[in-house]
Parts: structure tokens; C-alpha cells; sequence
């Protein structure tokens, strides 16, 4: 991979609207699916039980076979930290999430995988998603250094806060070699704690 | 100006200031478990790397752990391979793990405090939300991915943004029956299940204050439920006291410098915060939850709220949830029929918590409907309440007294909800199929209200068998 393919300026595809507030990532993906070594097959189990459940589920429906723009509600992907819900929506093809406001573990894992999640106002989700409804196959452009979503002629404002949108546009969020930059400034750092140095 | 213990232990945990804008956190205290921690060890092989610093890292085995037949190897070949796993990584990379063998098993954030590894001052992370546990001893301590855990692993730290703080202040006294788990189920019902996004809270009052530090450790770890990534409260003589001899706690004339240092990096009086919300500990009640998330609960007194009640952008869930839990708005809570009883987790599932349900326990025998768990938060907390007899107390009673795991919090082991049924449960979670069961249903409330709900067969109010 070229170091092009990390920056993450603009993630343009298909929409997927699944709305609903506080859909937390049990929900995403249920415990007993994390019973396994590697992310790999975490893409079949997104949503496992919902969709059982519903019938009508988004990722039941052929309409959005192959979206990468997932939209949301407010609080998604709350409760557990685990990694598995952000790999099983990547996995599953989504490369960019826009909700009201997100889990911050959830947020912060997605950062790590380079998937952008951008807040916008609660009006402009609820048009976005009966608009993705309606044109399944309208391409959704979800432009993190700007800051908007566009779909059709129009055009809404989606925020991402200026740290994550520096890593996600810059290509530097795969953090451990930013990390390891530090180099000494770590042991110099921990030398410095009482609990480190010894009382 | 006045400091905020974030801002001190913050500060002093700052390598840099990254090209992002966010902070460069060290990490003093990493700890792992199996389920998060196999792909960040596989992303560490792949890459090359080291552990940075392998003694700030210790690692159990919790999550998958069978609480009955422990025998290796485990029935479930998925758990197996996942403990198989975790120990062959542990032994490679020379990294200290409590397995069985040690004594010193149990859920990492029972473990962590109750070894005395969680200290106050110490950024804390794991790969697990309920991370923010361990902030009841006055440290930083967070949930990650495992992505961050290789970063942990690989460099001792996180890129993190500081979070803004709000004082969350109980004020007055508990009343008899109310525990720390229904003062923050009432908290997280005040603020809402969103209301700490972008915060970290600061637990204080009076309340707070006169807790014990295994009442505290129940306040912190749900902060997370709330939204908020951590709450901590800040470090006093229950602390100190607290830590006193414990395995990895400085000893001697070390721990009496360590105790200065502690109490110095407290809150100042006079610091700021974002905003300060305030809750009367003598209103709240029993609490139960009737929902599906933790922030839809009710006294035990009071009657399930009708959707109309929520705001707006609030009905949908609202509805969804009595649909769920097959409630109407405006059932009263009490006498809901429950089918099992789970008294456990990293919320409820220390001495303290299995004492109370004890005392309960003796009021009665375990409904017939009724399957009803014990199960202690660690090996050490299993031996020392069987020390005192509790088992016995709990079996005579028709509990069954299981070995310490995660179990039924979120059902990765053979500990599960069956289909619809009700759990009356002392864990953190009540989202749908979190027990295990993708229709199952679960009641969060205190370990007294889930053995009054096991004796009862349904949600009772723990104050009148008590009285």
C-alpha cells in the first residue's frame, strides 16, 4: 500500500441508513460472536441478532448491498469497547459512519481503523436517511476535510473534532509508529512518576 | 489555580503534544484479558515489535471462563483456543498472568484493585469499558480497542484527547436498602445514557465521600454506561487505608511517601469544572432498571413511564424497549416475575456485594421458578467469602455458588440467558442479548434487590425483607 491509501480526506459510496438511538455494540455484534482469534470473520456477524429478529432490517435488504456510508441516530456504538463492532461494519464494507454522536470508545476504535465518523444535526439525518431510502443507489460523498455530506445536489455540515479529522485527512491514524516517534521522551516521561521511579 | 486531579494526572502522564492536536498519554498500568488481546499480540508479532515496558502489563483470563467445571481442556473448544491463546502470548512476551493456578484469577477489574496494581495516580487501560472501574482509587482509568491495546503494548501509550470534567455530587445520606449500585443506576437515570459524552466525572459528596472503596469501585465502573469514558473519585483515607498491605501496593516506609503523594494529587478546592450536577442520596430508592439500557430505570416504588414521558428523539427506543420486555407503561415495577438471579460482575461481584446478598439470602429459600448464580469476582474473593461461611448460606438457600468469572454479565461462557427469559441481575448491561440470549431480558439492579428478587420470584423491594 502507498501512504496515499491511509488519508482519508473523502469516503464516497452508497448510504445505509439504520436508525435508532443508543444502538450499542452488543448490538452491533453480540458477545458469543468474540469468541475468536482474529477480526476475519467478523463481517458475517454485523448485526446477527437484528437482523434475525427483523425482517426489514437495512443490512437484510438487497437495496443496500455494498453501502460504505453508514447513518445513524444519536449515542451509536455505546456500551462495550470492543473492537469487534468497528471491524464487523468495516469488514462488512462501511468506510464511513455519520450519526448524531457516537460512543467515544467506539469513535476512538474507528479512528484506529481509519473509518471516519462525523456528527451532524438530528434535521439533517432524518433527511439523509429517507433520502438514501429512496435513492439506495445515489452515491453519499462524506468529505471529512470539509467537514459535509453530500448527496444529490445537496450538501450537509458533518463534523469531525480537529485531532481525528489531523489523523484521518494526514493518513497517520495507524498510530504506533506516531507513537513510537516519542522515543526516549516514554521512559523519560514514566521516570519522572513516583510510581514508577519508586517513592 | 486550582487543579483537578485530571488535570495533574494528565499532565503528569503527557509525552507530547501530537501533530493531531491530542496528547501522547502514558500508560502506567496495561491490563489484559483474552478476549480483546489475541489480534493486538498477532499485530505486534506481524510488525515486529516489542512490549515497550513488560512490567506495567498483567494479564487473567475472565471473559470465557467456565464457572462451574474448569477443567482443561474447557468443553467449549471456542474458550479454549481463546485461553490457549492468551497463555502462549502471555509466555512469550514474558508478561505476568493470574491464570487459575495463582489464586489470584478473577475479572481484571476486580483483580486489578483488589491486588493492589490500581493505584491513584495511574493512567489505567484495557481493552474492556468497564476500565473506568479502577477510577475509584483516584486513577485515570479507561476502556480501549484492541488496536490500542497493541499501542499500549507496543509503546506504553494512547493518543487521547482530554475530556472535559463535570462534578456529579450526592448529597445527603442513603437511606437503608439503597446501595452504591442504585445511586449510580439513579445518576445515569438523572443524566442520561448520552449525557457524558466528551466528559470524564468526578464522583463527590458526602455520599461518595462516606462510601467504601468496594462501594466506590461499584459508582466508577458503570461511569461508562453513562457515556462518560471515566469517573474517578478522588483519593482520601478510604483509599489509603485501602491499599494498605496489599500484594503490589508499596510497603513500608515507601507507602507512607506513596500516601502523601496521593492525597497531593487530589482535586483542589476552588478548581473548576465544565459543570457540577448534584443528586439528593436520600430521594433515591431502590432502582431497577425496565429498559434496555442502563438509563431507563425506575424506584422500585415507582411504575415503568410511558414513552410520552421521553423527550422526543427518546420514544423510539422507549417503545422498543417495552416491546421488548413485553412491560406496559405504567405497570408498576414490583412483581415483575423473574426466572433467573445473577449475583455477580465487575459491578457487584466483590466481598461486600455477596455479603449483602447473604444477608438476604438468609431471609428466605430461591423461588421454584427460579435459577439463581452466585458467582464471586475473583479467586480471592471466593475464598474469603467462603471463609466466612456465605456459600453455605447461599446454597442452603437453593443459590448455586459458582467459581469466579464474567459469566452471565455478558454470557461468553456457558452461563446464559435461554430464550425470553427474565434475569434479575446485578451486572452492568441490560442492551438486548446481552446475557446471552439474543431475545432474553435483564433487570439491573443492587446484589440485595437480585436475592429479594430470587427469594421473591419477582422484582420485590429489598427494604421490606429487610425490615
Amino acid at each position: 500500500m502507498s501512504t496515499t491509501d491511509f488519508k482519508r480526506r473523502q469516503v464516497v459510496g452508497r448510504g445505509i441508513p439504520v436508525p435508532g438511538n443508543d444502538i450499542d455494540t452488543d448490538r452491533i455484534i453480540p458477545a458469543r460472536f468474540l469468541k475468536e482469534v482474529t477480526f476475519e470473520t467478523m463481517g458475517e456477524h454485523a448485526f446477527e441478532d437484528a437482523k434475525k429478529q427483523n425482517p426489514e432490517h437495512p443490512f437484510n435488504s438487497p437495496a443496500y448491498r455494498g453501502a460504505a456510508v453508514l447513518v445513524v441516530g444519536q449515542n451509536f456504538g455505546c456500551g462495550s469497547s470492543r473492537e469487534h463492532a468497528p471491524q464487523a461494519l468495516m469488514r462488512w464494507g462501511i468506510a464511513a459512519i455519520v450519526g448524531g454522536s457516537f460512543g467515544e470508545i467506539f469513535f476512538g476504535n474507528c479512528v484506529m481503523l481509519g473509518i471516519p465518523c462525523l456528527v451532524a444535526s438530528q434535521a439533517d439525518l432524518e433527511w439523509l436517511q429517507k433520502a438514501i431510502g429512496r435513492e439506495p443507489q445515489t452515491p453519499v460523498a462524506v468529505d471529512v476535510e470539509k467537514q459535509e455530506v453530500r448527496f444529490g445536489d445537496r450538501a450537509i455540515k458533518a463534523t469531525v473534532p480537529a485531532g481525528p479529522r489531523n489523523q484521518l485527512v494526514a493518513g497517520t491514524w495507524d498510530s504506533t509508529a506516531v507513537l513510537l516517534e516519542a522515543g526516549a521522551a516514554i521512559e523519560a516521561t514514566a521516570g519522572k512518576l513516583p510510581y514508577v521511579k519508586g517513592y | 489555580m486550582a487543579r483537578t486531579l485530571l488535570d495533574k494526572v494528565w499532565d503528569a502522564h503527557a509525552v507530547r503534544t501530537l501533530p493531531s492536536g491530542q496528547t501522547q498519554l502514558l500508560i502506567g498500568l496495561h491490563l489484559i484479558h483474552e478476549v480483546t488481546t489475541p489480534q493486538a499480540f498477532q499485530m505486534l508479532k506481524d510488525s515486529k515489535l516489542k512490549v515497550r515496558m513488560p512490567e506495567r502489563t498483567f494479564g487473567t483470563l475472565d471473559h470465557i471462563i467456565p464457572t462451574t467445571d474448569q477443567t482443561r481442556p474447557y468443553a467449549d473448544p471456542l474458550a479454549e483456543e481463546m485461553a490457549v491463546h492468551m497463555i502462549r502470548n502471555m509466555k512469550e512476551f514474558n508478561l505476568p498472568l493470574f491464570d487459575m493456578a495463582t489464586g489470584k484469577q478473577g475479572i481484571v477489574h476486580v483483580i486489578g484493585p483488589e491486588l493492589g496494581l490500581s493505584q491513584p495516580g495511574m493512567t489505567i487501560a484495557c481493552g474492556d469499558s468497564h476500565t473506568s472501574t479502577h477510577g475509584a482509587v483516584g486513577a485515570i482509568a479507561f476502556g480501549i480497542g484492541t488496536t490500542q491495546v497493541r499501542d499500549v503494548l507496543a509503546t506504553q501509550c494512547l493518543s487521547m484527547a482530554k475530556p472535559k470534567l463535570r462534578q456529579v455530587r450526592v448529597d445527603g445520606m442513603l437511606s437503608k436498602g439503597v446501595y452504591a449500585k442504585d445511586v449510580i443506576l439513579a445518576i445515569i437515570n438523572q443524566l442520561g445514557v448520552k449525557g457524558g459524552v466528551g466528559y470524564a466525572y468526578e464522583y463527590a459528596g458526602p455520599v461518595i465521600d462516606r462510601m467504601t472503596m468496594e462501594e466506590r469501585l461499584t459508582v466508577c465502573n458503570m461511569s461508562i454506561e453513562g457515556a462518560a469514558r471515566f469517573g474517578y473519585v478522588n483519593p482520601d483515607t478510604t483509599t489509603i487505608e485501602y491499599l494498605r498491605g496489599r500484594q503490589y501496593a508499596p510497603a513500608g516506609a515507601a507507602f507512607d511517601k506513596a500516601a502523601t503523594w496521593w492525597k497531593s494529587i487530589a482535586t483542589e478546592p476552588g478548581a473548576s469544572f465544565e459543570d457540577v450536577a448534584r443528586l439528593d442520596g436520600g430521594a433515591i430508592e431502590p432502582m431497577v432498571t425496565w429498559g434496555i439500557n442502563p438509563g431507563m430505570s425506575v424506584g422500585v416504588s415507582q411504575r415503568i413511564p410511558a414513552p410520552e414521558s421521553a423527550p422526543e428523539a427518546d420514544r423510539s427506543t422507549f417503545r422498543e424497549a417495552l416491546a421488548h420486555m413485553s412491560f406496559q407503561a405504567g405497570q408498576p415495577i414490583k412483581g415483575a416475575k423473574v426466572d433467573v438471579a445473577f449475583v455477580g460482575s465487575c459491578t457487584n461481584g466483590r466481598l461486600s456485594d455477596l455479603r449483602i446478598a447473604a444477608e438476604v439470602a438468609k431471609k428466605g429459600k430461591v423461588a421454584r421458578s427460579v435459577r439463581a448464580l452466585i458467582v464471586p469476582g475473583s479467586q480471592q474473593v471466593a475464598k474469603a467469602a467462603e471463609a466466612e461461611g456465605l456459600h453455605e448460606i447461599f446454597q442452603a438457600a437453593g443459590f448455586e455458588w459458582r467459581k469466579a468469572g464474567c459469566s452471565m454479565c455478558l454470557g461468553m461462557n456457558p452461563d446464559q440467558l435461554v430464550g425470553r427469559e427474565m434475569s434479575a441481575s446485578s451486572s452492568n448491561r441490560n442492551f438486548i442479548g446481552r446475557q446471552g440470549s439474543p431475545t432474553g431480558r435483564t433487570l439491573l439492579m443492587s446484589p440485595a434487590m437480585v436475592a429479594a428478587a430470587a427469594i421473591t420470584g419477582a422484582v420485590a423491594d429489598v427494604r421490606e425483607i429487610l425490615k
